[in-house]
């Protein structure tokens, strides 16, 4: 098992000024370990697209709270986990098919999963209708001080 | 976030800045939308230069717009996108629906004045 050396959590409601929020929380948090700055836009763009999933689709019509938790591990590897409990995901793998939206209607393009997916190493999604959703993203940067 | 445009000729240009995601989207896409309505192009492109941030609410802004183009028979432009911008249109392949160019010159160009109006 490897050791993981820094961790932070925090909650926010799902308010769409918090999507920025968030992802520069987290690109804050894991700057300790100077990962490069490619990598650090990557992050921030797929956190920004977990986030804004929340906001558009866990809680559609209300308010809820959105858990942020991200651990680095000493092999600079980052670990981002999403959680909501709003709607839940009914099929996973549609709701994660490039360009599949519930939402045309308002140029949500639906390649949020899709973006996460090729900007992280590994996007994991667990998620039950009426319970909520979590969504762990896994990304091993290069630190720039090793190069 | 406030879009600043200029016209050429038959062009509409819309130099875009800040962070674009899901909550700035909106007013953006007001703003582009208005101003097409007003100055009836033929040819609109989105600058991307000042842009710190964009996530896929981007790519829905830019497919959006792209609708809203063809529509007219005009021609959507996507210019000037910084690195990690590109790698997010790269994803989308949204490079099928519009010309990316690194460039673009305008002639006789106008800014256009913005009367700013109640939401």
């Amino acid at each position: 098992m490897k050791r993981q050396i820094n961790e932070m959590k925090v909650v926010f409601p799902s308010l769409s000024h918090n999507e920025r929020f968030a992802r520069i929380a987290v690109s804050g948090f894991v700057s300790f370990i100077d990962p490069k700055v490619d990598e650090l836009a990557d992050i921030k763009t797929a956190v920004s697209e977990a986030v804004t999933n929340c906001i558009v689709h866990a809680y559609p019509d209300a308010v809820g709270k959105i858990e942020l938790c991200v651990k680095v591990f000493e092999d600079n590897t980052i670990t981002i986990r999403i959680s909501d409990k709003g709607c839940g995901i009914a099929d996973i793998g549609k709701a994660m098919q490039p360009l599949f939206t519930t939402r045309p209607d308002e140029d949500r393009a639906g390649l949020g999963f899709a973006v996460m997916e090729s900007f992280m190493d590994k996007v994991r999604v667990k998620s039950s209708v009426g319970k909520g959703t979590t969504v762990t993203l896994t990304k091993s940067v290069t630190v720039r001080s090793e190069q | 976030m406030n879009v600043r445009f200029i016209t050429a000729a038959e062009t509409l240009c819309a130099l875009l800045s800040g962070d674009i995601d899901h909550h700035s989207a909106k007013e953006i896409r007001r703003e582009i939308d208005i101003a097409i309505k007003e100055n009836d192009p033929k040819e609109l492109i989105l600058d991307f230069a000042a842009v710190t941030f964009m996530d896929s609410s981007g790519i829905g802004l830019v497919m959006g717009r792209y609708k809203l183009m063809n529509e007219k028979g005009g021609k959507l432009v996507i210019a000037k996108t910084p690195g990690y911008i590109a790698k997010v249109m790269r994803v989308s392949g949204v490079g099928r629906l519009a010309k990316i160019v690194d460039d673009y010159e305008l002639t006789q160009q106008q800014e256009v004045m913005k009367i700013e109006t109640a939401n």
